[in-house]
């Protein structure tokens, strides 16, 4: 067995082979936005350290996470954090059996879309 | 053997040894950071873009400190283990090993310097 072919071995069809589909996006977008969301998380560790040290610290981080590229971060990260949280509680109610189906992954789909807009526009709004 | 029921024989002979413990560990921090996320987003949100004085104030509350404090180590613990799936998924052998270690360590670094800052901003 030591000697078996590895490494060389034909692939189960994988991503690149199939047109992508509703289900399939918004699986990879909460992995997408999961990991993405370091960015912001660090930039917020950065923030409160700076808040700890003093005022001129304070002042560099504070004015880094005002700036339009930090604006830019956050508010995508808005987004991100509120789309993984939907995502993740789709898969908390998968994890009990339930919405398995076609027909319930699309409809916790078109919420995961629309429900992370609409909770994005009302942090804006609110904050 | 009689008294040994068919889970008991069964338990821990799998391939990998052992189960269920990511998975719950990100089943419990995701449960818990759904109600973390929303408090933080608008406590924090709240109080970024107010000056200095009024943050140092603010982050010495009891409440918006230890709602932050807690989405950071709860939120780094779950990014660490998310990304070490994703890792696990498409970088492999020595290179695997060396990213894990490295997402591990940034989590925990980030983790501390986090709490130890909302300490210092507390007292």
């Amino acid at each position: 067995m030591a000697d078996v072919n590895r490494g060389n071995r034909p692939l189960s069809p994988h991503l690149t082979i199939y047109r992508p589909q509703m289900t399939s996006m918004t699986s990879i977008f909460v992995r997408l936005t999961g990991n993405a969301l370091l960015v912001a998380a660090l930039m917020i560790v950065w923030w409160f350290l700076a808040a700890a040290t003093g005022p001129e610290a304070f002042a560099m981080a504070d004015g880094f996470m005002r700036s339009w590229f930090g604006d830019l971060v956050m508010v995508l990260s808005v987004w991100a954090i509120w789309y993984h949280l939907l995502g993740g509680l789709r898969h908390l109610i998968w994890d009990t059996g339930r919405g398995l189906d076609l027909k319930s992954a699309y409809a916790m789909g078109y919420v995961m879309i629309g429900g992370s807009l609409v909770l994005t526009l009302l942090t804006i709004i609110v904050l | 053997m009689a008294f040994l029921t068919d889970r008991k024989r069964a338990e821990g002979l799998g391939s990998a040894k052992s189960g269920t413990e990511h998975f719950w560990s990100m089943t419990v921090s995701s449960v818990a950071l759904l109600i973390l996320v929303p408090l933080f987003i608008f406590t924090f949100g709240a109080v970024l873009g107010e000056p200095y004085e009024a943050v140092v104030a603010y982050y010495a509350r009891p409440f918006p400190a230890l709602i932050a404090g807690l989405t950071l180590i709860v939120g780094f613990h779950h990014f660490k283990g998310g990304a070490q799936v994703l890792i696990e998924d498409y970088v492999h052998g020595l290179a695997k090993h060396i990213t894990i270690l490295a997402v591990t360590f940034i989590s925990y670094a980030a983790m501390a310097a986090g709490v130890y800052a909302l300490i210092r901003l507390a007292l």
